[in-house]
């Protein structure tokens, strides 16, 4: 049980890597949301008997965060009419080492955690450091606003992996919440994006600094 | 004297076998692509060509033009001699061996690249610079896929080393070596064998200006490179030493095999990358190999 849940962590952590590497807008948007996707089937091997709740909110996570943010994303790239080339501020080769170093950090650090005696031999606690280290460095090393919406997204992944250590005891209601504020934060972001792109012919938030009434 | 007469044969059957491997290459490309393609046996013959035909020398060249092919022949079949084939082990085995292995390939690529200095031509120039560069981020991955060997194994030679670990380290040890053995002997994505554009290719300048025999002898080592990297790879990945002698040969044999047949099908199937994201890849081997690394580390702590 234990085994598939890091794997499935693991998995996880390297996709966090290839997010940082590629140079694609589209490949990044797939690689979150197989990350997503990933991350959203690990209730269903963490609990011992089958829970219709427990289920209900994977298979909730996996459908918003494999087929409907995805799909959101790319509406906007199409509509916005945005280059697919990412630029970056922190170069690709430097910022997947930050991640990898970020990464090993998460692992060696979390065993000074106190944890439950359950969660210690999980990677749940270093994977859930590492994504919102990824997604840190992909908010700080990334110009454009879409591929700063996917470092949001991926640091909501290492929020929703903490979340999955209080699985017993957050009500239904909570995690649905989260799920549904995430998907309209995007609809919305994708909204913004196209009048960001209308207004000053590109994404690079660099630009907007002034505000003017 | 047994013993002498062992390393000779040894000896004789790495140089006879490494040219069969890059006409397989060729003939799955060929394959691929819908060819007939040249035979098998095309660098044999290309060899026996080019030994019989003289060499012409530049005004400007030193005697380290030839020197320098030469000397990187002969690390590259002493590298040879310290691979353990299998159930047969290395020829030659002491503590540490593995590391003479590791500065013998750095020193047959500085012969090379010195020889290609030699010629005094600027794209040879060109093509040394961007062998070395490469070179700097592969060696780092290769090194660190040793060290990951080394910890799990508890050992620095080469015979008992290479003891492959299981699952995820397996996975990550095998990507991140195919990726060094792909750039170590400049196949696609990171190098076209088959480009003779000056500007694009690498291995290739370097040679460019060197014919009759030191053109053979360069040609040669470069199929032996791509021998040894395919049985170094198939040995740090698949767990041979467990198996009978003969079943463990035929698997060592059958692997180097289908690692070869895969690197043509990866030449067919992807396009050379641009410069500047031969980086991004070698640092992903580089970070594969770490992350074996971290896994034989933790894994032999518990």
């Amino acid at each position: 049980m234990s085994s598939s849940v890091n794997l499935l962590i693991g998995l996880a952590m390297g996709l966090n890597l290839l997010a940082l590497g590629s140079s694609r807008m589209p490949s990044v948007i797939r690689i979150v949301a197989a990350q997503g996707v990933a991350l959203g089937l690990i209730p269903f091997f963490m609990e011992d008997r089958f829970g219709w709740l427990v289920a209900l909110v994977a298979a909730g996570t996996v459908a918003v965060k494999g087929l409907v943010i995805p799909n959101l994303l790319h509406r906007a790239m199409r509509t916005a009419k945005i280059d697919r080339e990412i630029e970056p501020s922190i170069g690709f080769v430097p910022s997947m080492l930050l991640g990898a170093g970020g990464t090993m950090a998460a692992v060696d650090g979390a065993q000074l955690l106190p944890l439950l005696s359950e969660h210690a031999g999980t990677l749940l606690v270093p994977g859930a450091l590492a994504s919102i280290f990824t997604g840190f460095i992909l908010l700080i090393g990334r110009v454009t606003a879409i591929s700063q919406v996917c470092g949001y997204l991926i640091l909501d992944n290492g929020i929703y992996l903490i979340g999955l250590l209080l699985i017993h005891s957050t009500p239904l209601l909570v995690e649905s919440g989260i799920l549904l504020d995430l998907t309209v934060a995007v609809f919305v972001i994708g909204i913004i994006m196209d009048r960001i792109q209308r207004a000053f012919d590109s994404l690079d938030t660099r630009k907007l600094t002034v505000l003017r009434e | 004297m047994t013993a002498f007469l062992e390393i000779i044969l040894r000896l004789a059957v790495w140089l006879a076998l490494a040219p069969l491997l890059p006409g397989i290459l060729n003939k799955t490309k060929a394959w691929v692509a819908g060819r007939r393609g040249p035979p098998v046996l095309q660098l044999y013959y290309d060899l026996a060509r080019l030994w019989r035909k003289s060499v012409v020398l530049s005004t400007l060249a030193s005697p380290g033009f030839i020197a320098g092919p030469a000397v990187a022949w002969v690390a590259l079949a002493a590298a040879a001699l310290l691979v353990p084939l299998g159930p047969a082990g290395g020829a030659l085995s002491f503590k540490g061996d593995v590391l003479l292995l590791v500065y013998l390939l750095a020193a047959a690529r500085f012969c090379t690249a010195w020889a290609a200095l030699e010629a005094g031509s600027s794209f040879e120039g060109m093509g040394a610079a961007r062998e070395v560069s490469y070179a700097v981020l592969s060696e780092a991955a290769l090194i660190t896929a040793v060290l990951s060997l080394s910890v799990q194994s508890g050992s620095v030679t080469l015979g008992t080393m290479l003891t492959p670990p299981v699952g995820a380290g397996a996975a990550l040890l095998a990507a991140g070596l195919f990726a060094v053995l792909l750039a170590e002997n400049c196949r696609v994505p990171f190098d076209d064998p088959n480009t003779h554009l000056e500007l694009t290719m690498i291995h290739e300048a370097m040679a460019l200006d060197h014919s009759g025999p030191p053109l053979a002898v360069i040609l040669h080592g470069a199929s032996m490179k791509l021998l040894l990297f395919l049985v170094l790879l198939s040995e740090a990945v698949l767990p041979i030493r467990q198996l009978p002698a003969f079943t463990a040969s035929a698997a060592l044999a059958g692997t180097v095999l289908s690692v070869t047949v895969g690197v043509g099908l990866v030449e067919s199937l992807l396009a050379r990358f641009s410069f500047r994201r031969v980086p991004l890849l070698l640092t992903t081997a580089f970070l594969l190999c770490l992350f074996a690394l971290l896994l034989a580390w933790k894994g032999g702590a518990q």
